[in-house]
């Protein structure tokens, strides 16, 4: 422990007495992209064996500024320090030479490889028989993987094939992989996006133990939660320029002054107050959803559900516990084996998919790129996806309406804020956030009577995250049935009125959002109670 | 009220044309109709701009597609200097065979033009199928099938000659389409790859029309072996440019592209079929059948190259022979892409290959350079265009280099939005 660090700073950091020099020091750095300035004159400085967290919107500016840090990018002003030395990075090469590692949001572990395969990889030996002839060393690899993974309580088989671990376990191998080049300063992009509850705790323990050995931490997040746990100092980014920033005192004396504290940040980061949490569900309407003794004759099921009109019911679990079958069975994309669905008293079980929808289901897919739009077409084509069958788009088989579909997407896009600069432009010509909000736009059109919505705020921001919470809870309010499948557990105690938790393809628990408690779920998600019991 | 409007099931019938609705959020479907005015106001700019905002939908980012196209030749012709310098010509005289040779004169327009018909066709079959994230490769069998259905219709059938010619038409399309058929199915209905199973029938579709007119096939010829009887004069597509041999074909061909390209973007069909080339996941999570479009592209696919047959036959022939491509389904696949799928496109790329067969001759004439020098350059054209992803990464990697990062992600639109 280093006892100097443990006290509780208030005042700005450049005036304390300690005289090391910041890990990391930023001066005056500035990027712009044509018009777009993506930093804005950015001093940020970072402490020696902290965990500096960076807070922004989605298109605030971190990812770029990392990205400068990194040697990805070269700043258009400004200057870096590392360790109060000037530093000129010409690449990331550069940056991890001078003791940086960064771990990016997406995974770049090889799946077919071995933990220790994946660390040593892309480790540059020099010489043409070290590099070409040599066998690899994966003995000692293994060996240090071993060391390290103890040491920081990583837990980590370093001979297991990276594809049969768990997202968890991937990303602290990644963690591990930043750190095998010998960096004294991790950079984390995201780095819990993926993670389920239990597996985000073990990542924070890591990172805790990481200071406690000396390491530097920036981590980026729009997790309040997590950089108010982890972080001993914050930066907010907003429009590309800091906003302000905050030291974060170990422990509060006062939950009001924590309170007090995040909501200074949130105003910082989105520049306003965080919209109003909605009130529950006022009114029940007959059941609109009805799943019995479900299964799909493999892993999933049999399970019995009904949701309600009026009700919002939030699937919970760790990440492929059913979630994804049970969506496929619903939309007809997975044949039933047994039991039956029913929409309003409706049997839709043997129904294609395209019934399903006429019927009154509404999809926003989790995983957008597979399931949700499609690239190489026009923000038009996609807007118009499941709305072809039929008038008004297609009043014949011989005539697909051009300036219907136009005005129907140009509606989508002022309701729903999407940014884009026309309607013909192609899908991918807009941020990941822009497209979830066609989805979004494009699935309420449908006018649902069930709603399945499979992580819908996903890479959204904060402001973009309350409009489509809003829009779930105004469907629920005028009696449709919302089933919201989530990882993030935060939106679901937000606008969930009623919580299932599948482990394993089956129901392990349910309960009212107002009688939640998280401890309890978060034992029904990882099976805890169930293994007690046996 | 609102209230009612997700309780109750929108109405179910269009309107105005009865069909079926579409389930749509009442204020959406409102807006998606807009009243008359607004929409004369806001989106009647006049005829001229309404006419360049078609093509620009159409076409995507015109400028750049006639760019790349340009370059891909250039690329491809320069590339084959090394081996037209090798046979010991000079560069000159064999561009001036070439070109002289394919557009030097009216008559040669005329025969360049009779080359480009079954290029053209053929090119959008290949496209047809591409766009639907097939690979096509058995054009070429399934041309040879229709041109042989074709020919033993006009052959066989005693019927007025305008009807002749329309049935033996329509009979090429189907010849084509069955053949097109079997891989179709086993694609949908047994995953098997379409590129294994449409090469193979190929050498199926060649064989079939060999018997067919070998001596002792059932359909030769009493006259000329390896051929069909003829077909009658008036049964036969008229020449429309008197003294040459270019036939109504031609305008066979660009109808094609027009109902192509009208049945890709303004047909629900298509719409299916391109969503489904280009997101297969979203386009069964929207309730596409993806067996069906597959089956269907095909189908259309096969019946365009069998169209190419038939207008061939009733075109230049009159009859069918035996060996009456010299390949044009392979060349059709080149075609196809250097006119990057799009009809317009295929119309531009199946003229610039209908230059080099037309040029071949004089090539060898005039210049001595072998008529094989025209496979190479198709060979080519297909490995440039092959090579457009990785020459574009190079080209923004140099951008990069020289005017400084190219703009994440998530601002882009920021940019374009001011």
């Amino acid at each position: 422990m280093n006892p100097g660090r443990e006290q509780t700073m208030t005042a700005d950091g450049a005036s304390r007495p300690d005289t090391t020099p910041p890990a990391i020091r930023l001066v005056g750095v500035s990027k712009h992209f044509g018009p777009v300035k993506a930093n804005r004159s950015i001093d940020l400085s970072v402490r020696q064996g902290s965990i500096h967290g960076l807070l922004g919107e989605n298109g605030a500016g971190k990812s770029t500024l990392m990205k400068v840090l990194f040697g990805m990018m070269r700043p258009d002003a400004g200057r870096i320090e590392i360790g109060g030395r000037p530093a000129a990075f010409r690449s990331s090469a550069d940056a991890l030479a001078a003791g940086i590692g960064m771990v990016q949001q997406h995974f770049s572990l090889i799946g077919k490889l071995t933990v220790a395969e994946n660390l040593i990889l892309g480790r540059a030996t020099s010489g043409f028989v070290a590099r070409w002839l040599r066998p690899l060393d994966l003995e000692s690899a293994r060996a240090r993987a071993i060391e390290l993974s103890e040491r920081l309580g990583f837990g980590i088989d370093p001979s297991a094939r990276c594809e049969t671990l768990s997202v968890g376990a991937r990303q602290k191998v990644e963690i591990l992989k930043a750190l095998w080049g010998g960096a004294t300063t991790l950079v984390l992009d995201e780095p819990t996006a993926a993670l389920s509850p239990p597996d985000a705790e073990e990542l924070y323990a890591l990172l805790q133990n990481l200071r406690r050995e000396g390491t530097t931490i920036v981590l980026i997040s729009h997790k309040m939660p997590e950089i108010m746990r982890l972080c001993d100092r914050v930066t907010v980014l907003r429009d590309g320029a800091v906003a302000g920033e905050a030291e974060i005192p170990r422990a509060f004396s006062d939950p009001a002054e924590r309170q007090a504290l995040e909501a200074r940040l949130v105003r910082l980061m989105i520049g306003r107050h965080r919209p109003e949490v909605p009130s529950r569900s006022s009114h029940i309407w007959p059941t609109v959803l009805s799943v019995r003794q479900l299964s799909d004759g493999q892993r999933f099921g049999p399970i019995d559900l009904d949701v309600k009109g009026g009700e919002i019911l939030a699937v919970v679990g760790v990440e492929g516990n059913g979630q994804s079958q049970f969506v496929e069975l619903l939309i007809g994309l997975r044949k039933a084996a047994g039991g039956g669905i029913a929409l309003d008293g409706r049997d839709i079980t043997d129904m294609t998919t395209l019934k399903r929808f006429q019927s009154g289901i509404a999809h926003i897919p989790e995983d957008r790129h597979r399931l949700a739009v499609a690239d190489g077409m026009s923000l038009v084509d996609n807007a118009s996806i499941g709305f072809i069958d039929g008038a008004p788009f297609a009043p014949t088989s011989f005539w697909l309406s051009r300036h219907r579909r136009a005005r129907f997407a140009a509606g989508i896009v002022r309701r729903h804020k999407v940014r884009a600069s026309s309607v013909e432009a192609p899908v991918t010509s807009l941020s990941g956030g822009n497209q979830q909000k066609l989805v979004v736009g494009r699935e309420l059109s449908r006018a649902p009577r069930l709603m399945i919505a499979a992580q819908p705020t996903r890479g959204l921001d904060i402001g973009s995250t309350g409009a489509v919470h809003e829009a779930l809870i105004g469907l629920r309010d005028h009696g449709a049935a919302v089933l919201l499948l989530s990882l993030d557990l935060t939106e679901v105690f937000t606008i969930a009125d009623r919580i299932v938790v599948f482990r394993q393809g089956r129901i392990v628990g349910e309960t009212t959002a107002a009688d939640a408690d998280i401890d309890r779920i978060g034992r029904w998600m990882s099976g805890v109670d169930e293994e007690a019991r046996q | 009220m609102t209230m009612n409007s997700i309780v109750t099931p929108p109405q179910n019938r269009d309107v105005f044309t009865g069909r079926r609705q579409v389930r749509m959020d009442p204020a959406m479907l409102a807006e998606t109709l807009g009243r008359e005015a607004d929409v004369a106001a806001a989106e009647n700019p006049g005829f001229l701009p309404r006419l360049v905002g078609h093509f620009h939908a159409l076409s995507g980012n015109l400028g750049g597609q006639v760019l790349t196209f340009t370059l891909t030749i250039a690329a491809a012709l320069i590339a084959s200097m090394p081996l037209i310098w090798i046979g010991g010509s000079d560069l000159w005289r064999a561009a001036s065979a070439l070109f002289g040779g394919a557009l030097g004169s009216g008559p040669a327009i005329a025969e360049t033009l009779v080359q480009m018909v079954p290029l053209l066709i053929a090119g959008l079959a290949v496209a047809v199928a591409f766009h639907a994230s097939l690979f096509n490769i058995g054009v070429e069998g399934q041309l040879v099938f229709g041109g042989l259905v074709a020919g033993v219709a006009g052959a066989s059938l005693d019927l007025p000659p305008a009807l002749l010619m329309l049935v033996c038409i329509f009979a090429g399309m189907a010849g084509g389409a069955v053949f097109a058929l079997i891989p179709a199915l086993l694609k949908a209905y047994r995953g098997a790859h379409e590129v294994v199973t449409t090469i193979m029938m190929n050498f199926v579709a060649v064989a079939i029309s060999e018997y067919a007119v070998s001596p002792t096939g059932p359909f030769v010829a009493a006259d000329q072996p390896s051929a069909t009887e003829r077909v009658p004069d008036l049964a036969r597509l008229p020449v429309i440019w008197e003294g040459t041999r270019l036939h109504a074909g031609l305008l066979v061909a660009l109808a094609a592209v027009i109902v192509i390209m009208w049945v890709l973007y303004r047909t629900p069909a298509g719409f299916r079929l391109r969503l489904t080339g280009a997101n297969q996941g979203a386009a069964r999570a929207s309730g596409v059948s993806i067996a069906r479009v597959t089956i269907l592209a095909m189908l259309a696919s096969g019946a365009l190259a069998g169209l190419a047959g038939a207008v061939q036959v009733l075109g230049v022939y009159g009859r069918f022979y035996a060996a009456f491509s010299p390949g044009y389904g392979f060349d059709a696949i080149a075609v196809a892409l250097l006119g990057a799928l799009s009809p317009v496109g295929v119309i531009a790329s199946a003229f610039f290959f209908a230059v080099l067969h037309a040029g071949s001759v004089p090539l060898q004439a005039v210049a001595g350079i072998s008529r094989e020098m025209v496979g190479v350059v198709s060979g080519l054209v297909v490995a440039f265009v092959a090579a457009q992803p990785a020459a574009l990464r190079l080209l923004s990697a140099m951008r990069r280099r020289f005017a400084g990062a190219m703009p994440p992600d998530g601002l882009a639109e920021t940019e374009v939005s001011k």
